[in-house]
């Protein structure tokens, strides 16, 4: 996992370097400043759910699956509701200030990063979704916690991924 | 493949199974996790399709043998360079590396197999398909002219060029889904090499006793990873920039060329590396072993391998020194690029001290490393000229440049790579390769290699820029490249033998027995071919060269370290 | 056996200089001096000393050739020496050789030795690094901006308000009336490279953004080159021509080009449609889509896409250097042009011979 995770991160920086390549440089259209509101609500959404994962390994590090259940599954409502967000605020973007991917720098630049990161949470949100049923069919037990921490440690990243696209795209882009 | 009956360390005997119908053969080799198998059909198809990468080639220097012929045409030859270029760094170069990976770490650290056997499955038939989706260009898709679709646009693929309005067919789109997914495979097999590396030595074996080609493989990992996320990522964004109709090397939107040029070569350069390092392993391997003598200064060599890796991160623009940036940037990727040459010259220097105070068996691999030796030198040397980049302004784009990074990648990999295969070739198949063959293979190689890439260097020299398919008459060329062409195929002739002698002898070849170099490493304390868990029992170790101390009881290297 | 165990004497060996070195080294200059000679006789060898930025190329290219020399008759010599020395005899015994692990001097010295040729190098390269890209500007330099095209290069002189395609003039730099040429390089569609080996290094033309170069050439004459980054089909084909003239000869180039074609074509107002004459054929070609790609100034041709005719008959090759500009050569492009440069951007017309002749004979007028 932490090997996927070095190339992910490499992935990542990689756009974000063009992101931040490209900010100002764009020839027409909406700017950062016109049309983003910073996401406050949602991103403490996700990046709480790191912590409620913590709970969650804990508990299945103890045995206590009933416990487990709970925090896994608190983790994955707050992932829905931070996709949720963004849902919201891509439909607010497209419909009412007409920022596509391909209306300019910015449309591609933003829609590319926060959409990798968006598909991130998608994919850890399915994997969960898996140690879920399992759980509810009644097949996870404490030896079982080597993996969920493995997986956990996947949506670590995934969260920490946010912070630094939260902090480029939000607050030094605007 | 059935194993033999033979002692293996702990006494167990291993029956022969009883033989399998050629269904059952070949469904055994299409669902098996086993990092052996896995290897052997990793460098088969890699063994390929140099084969077909090489006719590219030929195809090529047939073109460019006179001025203004017309054996291929325009769209052709540029095809021909795309392919070539792209089929040998990829389909070729990290198949066959990866390969050899997969089937020696494991053997080396005395594990049963690498950790995690289905991802490496995956990984391979992942990077397999690619390979195969990049080649089905050629008759798919609706091409510019006759040819297919395959990529044309060099294997580099510069933005804007890839972009749809200057490439509206669908010659990027393969070249771009195609080294996708063989970067999903090598991603995968470098996590898997490294967990190896880090989890799976067998008891004794600190990091520090581990031979040194997991080292250069465990770093040629880490690069891969860190290296290829780039591409990925760069060609990501030419798919957004070509089908939903993003900007991000749109120039006419205020999108950047230079920044393709930027993340291709922060990938392009640790690929390289990414190349090369595993034939440093092989060459620290070999060396010892045909030397009698131990590798020099190991210590030093596992950190220059390290600091190789990490500087190599830091070197890219000295692909884009042309390509105006500032003086100071130029001046800072001359001095880096200066600097990754230090820790190698050491590994040069370290070879040569084992070397030194030898007793050295010429036999075929061993002539294999020793010419890598000299052609690695020369292959740094004209490296450093590049990389003074006032003069580099002149060499660049030019064939100067073609003919160092064959020195580097033919020279130096291609020749280290047939050493190896010779040199582990009877420990995967249990038979040794023909050494008469061998050395006409040697020989022929040699000759070829030096008529075409020593006098290569001169038409850039010359003012011969790349990437062109035919040059005019008044230049001076023509001889040159005449010659250079010649070569090509007695290289060509030279390969068909090594692929004669693999398969003839893999029929009539002698028996090899487990150890047939007298080597110290663990890989021979095994089976030829071993037995399908490895090892019998877990090995213990107390040294760098276990089979040393077990030969020399009276001199261990355990006393020493 | 350790190496510790070695007396002093047999740890380092001794080569001694035999006659045989001598005639290595007498036939290893001769080699290089023809190497160099033929090096001389190409028109495109970049060991030049023709204009500043080649000469300080030139004199760091020897500098660091020499070092590498050095360095490679150093190790390979010492690399072919222990493999002939070293080399398993008949008579060894079935004794393994002492081994020896490492040995911390040795390995200090060539890791110092090392650093050390790499600060000599790096200083050399920065010295001329800076001194050809950070050079200050005369005042009296002529401009020109120079714009690539998939397969031809368009230039323009700002100062004097000219603009052509393919073939390039400069004056000379030294002497009297001697001027430096500034050239700003950018492209038009994909990345290509400016590259006169004699007159200097390449510089790269990127679309959006404006790189510079500068030549300051020492001899009239005149210099060959071509693109030097992959452009496309046609990438082979994208030649240059660079003229270098007396301040005179480039001034009476300057004034030639700042005619207009009105001065230079005297259209007889009686042509008819079938008379093969160049008033005839100025009506046809401003009838033909050549206008929208093409322009000749002064006429209602403006197209900005394909080269400047203008002054067309006054170059010496077509098509960037793809053939010689005759009348014959001049018909056979326009009515095919992918026989010459198959993949470049300019469709055939699909004219009549006759058509053909008559913006042939047109075009022939325009020096």
């Amino acid at each position: 996992m932490t090997g996927l995770i070095i190339a992910e991160s490499a992935i990542f920086t990689i756009f974000v370097v063009a992101y931040l390549y490209y900010l100002g440089r764009d020839v027409s259209g909406p700017t950062p400043k016109q049309v983003l509101e910073i996401p406050w609500f949602y991103s403490v959404c996700l990046l709480s759910s790191s912590g409620f994962i913590i709970a969650a390994e804990h508990a299945i590090e103890h045995g206590k699956v009933a416990a487990f259940k709970v925090w896994w599954a608190i983790t994955m409502v707050l992932g829905i509701i931070f996709l949720y967000g963004t849902g919201v605020e891509w439909r607010k973007l497209i419909v009412e200030d007409h920022l596509t991917i391909s209306t300019n720098l910015f449309g591609t630049t933003y829609y590319s990063l926060v959409g990798l990161h968006a598909s991130h949470v998608i994919v850890g949100l399915l994997m969960m979704l898996v140690v879920m049923v399992f759980t509810l069919l009644g097949k996870v037990e404490q030896r079982h916690a080597q993996r969920i921490k493995t997986l956990a440690l996947y949506w670590h990243f995934v969260d920490a991924v946010w912070v630094v696209v939260f902090t480029v795209v939000y607050v030094v882009g605007r | 493949m059935g194993s033999e009956t033979y002692p293996v360390a702990g006494g167990a005997v291993h029956e022969a199974p009883a033989r399998n119908t050629y269904l059952e053969v070949i469904h055994s080799w299409i669902v098996t996790v086993d990092h052996k198998k896995l290897g052997i059909m990793y460098i088969v198809y890699a063994l390929l399709f140099l084969v077909v990468a090489g006719i590219e080639a030929l195809l090529m220097r047939i073109q460019l043998a006179a001025p203004h012929l017309h054996f291929l045409d325009p769209q052709t030859f540029n095809r021909m360079f795309t392919m070539h270029g792209t089929t040998m760094v990829f389909l070729v170069g990290m198949m066959i590396l990866f390969g050899l990976g997969n089937y020696l770490v494991p053997l080396m650290i005395g594990a049963r197999d690498m950790a995690f056997p289905r991802l490496n499955a995956f990984s391979f038939w992942m990077s397999a398909f690619a390979g195969l989706l990049l080649y089905f260009s050629f008759i798919g898709g609706n091409g510019l002219a006759g040819t297919g679709t395959a990529p044309d646009v060099g294997w580099f693929a510069y933005a804007p060029l890839t972009e749809k309005a200057f490439s509206p067919g669908h010659t990027i789109d393969y070249w771009t889904v195609a080294l996708l997914a063989n970067g999903v495979g090598s991603i995968g097999t470098a996590i898997n090499i490294l967990a190896t590396v880090f989890c799976m030595r067998t008891k004794g074996m600190t990091l520090l006793r581990m031979p040194l080609l997991p080292w250069l493989y465990a770093t040629m990992s880490f690069l891969t990873l860190v290296a290829i996320s780039p591409l990925t990522a760069a060609q990501a964004m030419l798919m957004i920039d070509r089908y939903l109709g993003g900007h991000f090397f749109d120039t006419q939107a205020g999108g950047s060329a230079l920044l393709w040029a930027h993340f291709f070569w922060i990938f392009g350069h640790p690929e390289v590396y990414v190349l090369v390092l595993p034939a440093f392993g092989m060459a620290s391997e070999i060396i010892p072993v045909f030397s009698r003598k131990a590798i020099f200064g190991y210590p030093a060599m596992v950190a220059a391998s390290v600091g190789i890796g990490f500087i190599s991160l830091g070197v890219w623009a000295h692909h884009m020194f042309t390509i105006g940036m500032t003086s100071y940037g130029n001046a800072f990727f001359t001095l880096s690029t200066m600097l990754v040459g230090i820790p190698t010259g050491i590994k040069i220097f370290n070879w040569l001290a084992t070397i030194w105070g030898g007793r050295i068996r010429f036999q075929v691999p061993m002539m294999f490393a020793c010419a890598f030796l000299l052609q690695f030198l020369i292959a740094g040397l004209t490296g450093i000229m590049l990389s003074v980049s006032a003069w580099d302004w002149q060499l660049h784009n030019s064939y100067f440049v073609v003919a160092h990074f064959h020195y580097v990648l033919v020279g130096g990999i291609v020749f280290m790579l047939f050493g190896a295969l010779t040199y582990w070739y009877p420990k995967m198949t249990g038979r040794m390769l023909s050494e008469r063959l061998g050395k006409w293979h040697f020989w022929l190689m040699l000759i070829g290699f030096h008529m075409t890439f020593d006098l290569m260097h001169i038409p850039g020299l010359l003012g011969m820029p790349r990437w062109i398919y035919t040059y005019e008459a008044d230049r001076g060329w023509g001889t040159l490249n005449l010659l250079v062409s010649i070569g090509a195929f007695i290289q060509a002739i030279a390969v068909l033998i090594c692929v004669i002698n693999m398969v003839w002898s893999y029929f009539r070849g002698p028996l090899a027995g487990p150890d047939p170099w007298d080597a110290w490493t663990l890989e021979w304390s095994t089976a030829s071919p071993p037995p399908s868990y490895n090892f019998a029992t877990d090995p213990v170790v107390h040294s760098r060269r276990p089979l040393w101390d077990l030969k020399h009881p009276e001199d261990p290297d355990s006393a020493f370290e | 056996m350790r190496v510790s165990e070695l007396k002093p004497q047999e740890r380092i060996p001794r080569v001694k200089l035999r006659t045989s070195h001598f005639r290595l080294a007498v036939v290893a200059s001769a080699l290089m001096s023809a190497a160099e000679a033929a090096m001389a006789s190409s028109p495109t060898s970049i060991f030049s000393e023709l204009s500043t930025p080649a000469q300080q190329e030139n004199g760091l290219a020897f500098f660091v050739l020499g070092i590498c020399a050095v360095i490679f008759v150093s190790v390979a010599g010492l690399l072919v020496y222990a493999m002939w020395k070293f080399r398993a005899k008949k008579t060894d015994t079935q004794q393994e050789p002492p081994q020896v692990f490492g040995s911390v001097q040795i390995e200090l010295s060539w890791t110092i030795i090392p650093i050390l040729i790499v600060v000599v190098l790096f200083l050399g390269t920065a010295r001329v690094l800076f001194s050809v890209q950070d050079a200050p500007k005369p005042k009296n330099a002529l401009d020109v901006t120079a714009v690539g095209h998939q397969y031809w290069w368009e230039y323009h002189y700002p100062q004097y308000g000219v603009a052509v395609a393919n073939e390039l003039h400069i004056p000379v730099a030294t002497g009297d009336g001697g001027r430096t040429t500034y050239i700003k390089l950018t492209s038009a569609d994909v990345i290509h490279s400016f590259w006169i080996p004699q007159l200097g290094g390449k510089t790269d033309m990127l679309p959006n953004r404006v790189n510079e170069m500068w030549l300051d050439p020492k001899k009239t004459g005149e210099y060959l080159g071509q693109c030097g980054q992959f452009c496309g089909a046609e990438h082979a084909k994208m030649l240059l021509r660079v003229y270098v003239d007396t301040p005179e000869q480039f001034a009476a180039w300057i004034a030639g080009q700042q005619k207009t074609q009105a001065e230079l074509t005297a259209a007889t107002a009686t042509s008819t449609d079938d008379a093969i004459d160049a008033a005839t054929g100025q009506r046809v070609f401003e009838q033909q889509a050549c206008i929208n790609c093409h322009t000749v100034q002064g006429t209602m041709a403006n197209g900005r896409f394909g080269p400047d005719l203008t002054h067309l008959a006054s170059r010496k090759t077509l098509a960037s250097g793809a053939m010689d500009n005759t009348p014959e050569n001049l018909k056979a492009w326009i009515a095919d042009p992918s026989q010459f440069k198959p993949g470049c951007l300019m469709p055939a017309m699909h004219l009549t011979d006759k058509q053909n002749a008559q913006i042939t004979a047109y075009l022939e007028t325009l020096k």
